[in-house]
């Protein structure tokens, strides 16, 4: 960085007309954006607007198609991640990309030539440096995967930052964060642009990119629709600023209040809740239940919960804690080591997955393709996939694939699955409409126990909002205990009566959701952690 | 059975577990190798014959073992660029492209041998040894240790070598980030394709010696299909191994020993049909399946290919 390309409001990188296609997309469209040095830039958009597509050609893992990309000044080509290290622009990439076996060190050693020794005291001046410019205190050798995903993520802005500090690419670095993991962030980020480092934030979290960014550029199908500078944001309220991009987002400032809700991350009323009857006995009922974890997995330890008939029950946490586990022991699907579970003072500790489908339960994964569906076989087979060899789909073994076929068409029309025929192997559907297809095969109004996963990974606002309305009038069902398992809080708020907090795989608490009950799930989801440093 | 402990069942039981374990030992360690990059390299069968008659065909023309190794090491090479082309640059199936190296492998040399020698078995002389001083003297393990071909020590300092490489060397930190987590790998600015490429190719080089010392130094003649499984247990001693060359060391010499139990006990008198004496190398390493595959690590990335961008 010399002095005339790198000034307190220099330029760090320009893209101009920078266009980039995929097989029947166009991921990118002409786009013209300026990084600049001592800035936060939030990158907003709906999912499948072009922001990853953007940022890896940023990060050197694609190469545009057209257009061209200048660093301080010159316009380079970033042929691959080490070019882009190399002149100081680093990635932080939404799903850790560390090698869990290795410490911090081996880790930050990774990418270093190969004919160099391979001495960790040769590169602790380095990791000094950065622990003071970033205010972190990290064991240089801990291993990676025994850190907490928050320390987990400062390792990775190191890597970033280790070649030269001139960018740096967060994506999506908030979702898998607590609250106070959230705050600290914040702080690593605005001391980084203090330092002069350019910044570049992608979420898709309104309020999140108002409370950190300096500049706000918004991304919609491929194309940049508008862009709200320094000297405008600082003049602007917050909620002019959610309105202003909520317009360019959609070209339209009416959405409904739910989708901008999720937008937004501010919960919806919950009065809107049908009230639940504690006076009888509870539907769900779980007592002191324990998993063994393979390797690397958090398994359940000793986990007690009761919930009644109705009740629309959330599990809150930091992905990792355990909730998958829950979710298995609920479907039927893993064995417990110890405990029971009682469904309508039935015990199932024992049942399996077919036996518990007849009892109600049903089971809606957040793996929509690996574990929910068959991808290659057609979206009819999979409306069936859980009635394989039952009347009237099956008789005598054979398959009926009339019955098949016309169920799958009023499932279709039902669920409203946007699918080119019931034909069409799933896997060519969009997220939304797998989870649809998902949804017509578990829900049904003699359901007595739906567990949801993760209802709303992955999924455009839209498809959001429509799975969390169905949630919130307790899936379809009569009266049916609901558990929704997410990593977003906001989610939890806006669809469920009461809150569970898991960590390390133990409940910490259960909370009412009301007002307030934020600050206490936050509280939960920290209190029992060791703070990661002073 | 009162043979059984005397010196001439020991030396050559001892003799003969090294002579069978070498070109287990370096099978082993190349597979090691490319399974910690994520490779599972099932061709490995194949990797040795092609070595082993290419050493072999080497060594009868020119006359010299060590030319015959170089032509043998670089015969696994080739065969091993085959794998790097269809698995690490085209992503197609390891263990599909495995078994068709060893299948062509086992074609091809039983092929080549039949228009090179037709029906005829040639043999190669004595190979040359080179006796440690002092220690060569000592009983039983004198001979069985201590005064044999270079490539013997060669292959026991190699596993040294590659306890240091995983451990201290940026070559050993991009093996194991290839086969744990290929995407961080290729983050850090490390080429996934070319590391994974470079442990296929080493694996290559090291099956090929090890086939090409089968066929020199081990019997001294090449016999079609004459790996016999050894490409097998080499996978096995692999896995089994957790990414530890000293256990591939200690392994390989277990499995020689066992497979040289039938000479040494005919060398000693005894009276048991060498039949059931062959099976034992197999009934061991069903035995050691059994007892050791629950605590067998293999790298998460393993089998999978690595495409950039597909996390």
């Amino acid at each position: 960085m010399d002095a005339s390309t790198a000034g307190p409001n220099g330029i760090a990188i320009s893209l101009s007309d920078v266009t980039k296609r995929f097989p029947g997309v166009l991921a990118n469209d002409r786009v013209s954006l300026t990084f600049r040095h001592g800035e936060i830039h939030a990158l907003l958009g709906e999912n499948g607007a072009g922001k990853s597509t953007l940022i890896s050609i940023i990060a050197g893992m694609q190469q545009p198609d057209e257009g061209t990309i200048a660093v301080g000044g010159a316009t380079v080509r970033l042929s691959s991640p080490r070019d882009a290290l190399k002149l100081g622009i680093g990635t932080v990439y939404q799903h850790v990309l560390l090698i869990p076996s290795l410490t911090i060190l081996e880790n930050l050693m990774l990418g270093s030539p190969w004919w160099r020794r391979c001495d960790p005291e040769s590169v602790l001046p380095r990791f000094r440096e950065l622990s003071k410019l970033l205010s972190v205190q990290l064991d240089p050798d801990a291993l990676v995967g025994r850190l907490s995903l928050g320390e987990q993520q400062q390792v990775e802005i190191m890597r970033a930052l280790w070649h030269g500090e001139r960018a740096l690419i967060l994506d999506e670095p908030t979702s898998m964060l607590t609250p106070d993991g959230v705050k600290e962030l914040s702080a690593v980020v605005r001391r980084l642009r203090d330092h002069g480092v350019a910044v570049i934030f992608i979420t898709h979290k309104l309020r999140e990119a108002y409370e950190l960014a300096d500049h706000i550029s918004v991304l919609r199908l491929g194309h940049v629709v508008g862009e709200l500078p320094k000297e405008r944001l600082g003049k602007m309220t917050e909620k002019q600023v959610i309105d202003e991009v909520i317009t360019m987002m959609f070209g339209r400032n009416d959405l409904s209040k739910g989708a901008e809700a999720a937008l937004v991350g501010t919960a919806l009323d919950h009065d809107g809740l049908k009230p639940v009857d504690r006076s009888g006995s509870p539907a769900l009922a779980l007592h002191d239940v324990s998993t063994t974890g393979q390797f690397g997995e958090c398994a359940l330890n000793h986990v007690s919960f009761d919930v009644w008939p109705g009740e629309i029950f959330g599990v809150a946490g930091v992905d990792g804690n355990g909730q998958k586990h829950l979710a298995e022991v609920l479907s039927g699907q893993r064995p417990v080591s110890g405990g029971t579970v009682m469904l309508n003072q039935k015990d199932v500790t024992r049942m399996g997955v077919p036996a518990r489908r007849a009892h109600g339960v049903r089971y809606i994964t957040d793996e929509r393709l690996d574990e929910g569906t068959a991808g290659t076989h057609s979206v009819s087979v999979n409306l069936v996939l859980k009635e394989t060899g039952k009347p009237p789909f099956w008789r005598n073994g054979i398959t009926r694939w009339g019955v098949i076929h016309g169920h799958a068409r009023t499932q279709i029309e039902a669920y409203d699955v946007r699918t080119p025929s019931e034909h069409t192997p799933i896997a060519k559907l969009s997220g939304g409409n797998i989870q649809k297809v998902l949804l017509a095969r578990e829900l049904s109004p003699d359901a007595k126990l739906v567990i949801f996963n993760k209802p709303t990974y992955g999924l455009d606002i839209q498809s959001t909002k429509l799975a969390r309305d169905r949630i919130r009038r307790g899936a379809g069902a009569d009266n049916a205990v609901v558990i929704v398992i997410s990593t977003e809080l906001d989610e939890l708020m806006e669809t469920c009566h009461r809150i569970a907090v898991m960590d390390r795989g133990e409940l910490r608490g259960i909370v009412d959701n009301r007002k307030g009950a934020e600050t206490e799930i936050g509280l939960l989801m920290t209190g029992a952690r060791v703070p990661a440093h002073a | 059975m009162e043979g059984l402990l005397t010196e001439v069942f020991l030396g050559s039981l001892l003799f003969g577990a090294v002579t069978a374990g070498v070109p287990l030992l370096l099978s082993g360690l190349g597979e090691q190798i490319s399974e910690k990059a994520g490779v599972l390299n099932i061709g490995i069968e194949g990797m040795m014959l092609m070595g082993a008659y290419a050493g072999f065909a080497g060594a009868y023309y020119t006359d010299s073992f060590t030319l015959g190794f170089l032509i043998g090491g670089l015969a696994g090479v080739m065969a091993a660029a085959v794998m790097v082309v269809l698995c690490v640059l085209l992503s197609m199936n390891q263990i599909v492209v495995g078994i068709a190296i060893t299948l062509g492998g086992e074609g091809l040399t039983a092929l080549l041998h039949h228009f090179q020698f037709s029906r005829s078995y040639p043999r190669l002389g004595r190979p040359e040894t080179l006796p440690v001083p002092w220690l060569s003297d000592l009983p039983i393990v004198g001979s069985a240790f201590f005064d044999r071909n270079p490539l013997v020590y060669a292959a026991v300092l190699l596993t040294v070598a590659l306890v240091w490489v995983f451990k201290r060397t940026h070559v050993g930190l991009n093996l194991q980030a290839a086969g744990d987590k290929p995407a961080a790998l290729d983050a850090a600015g490390v080429s996934v394709t070319l590391t994974r490429s470079l442990a296929v190719l080493s694996t290559g080089l090291l099956s090929g010696l090890g086939g090409a010392y089968l066929s020199t130094i081990g019997g001294g003649l090449f016999l079609p299909f004459m790996t016999g499984g050894a490409g097998f247990i080499a996978i096995v001693l692999a896995m089994l191994a957790r990414g530890k060359p000293m256990w591939v060391l200690f392994g390989a010499f277990m499995f020689g020993g066992s497979l040289s139990m039938t000479t040494a006990m005919q060398v000693a008198g005894v009276n048991i049909p060498t039949d059931v004496i062959q099976m034992l190398p197999f009934a061991m390493v069903i035995l050691v399946l059994i007892i050791f595959a629950r605590n067998s690590y293999l790298p998460p990335a393993l089998g999978n290919p690595y495409h950039r961008g597909a996390r």
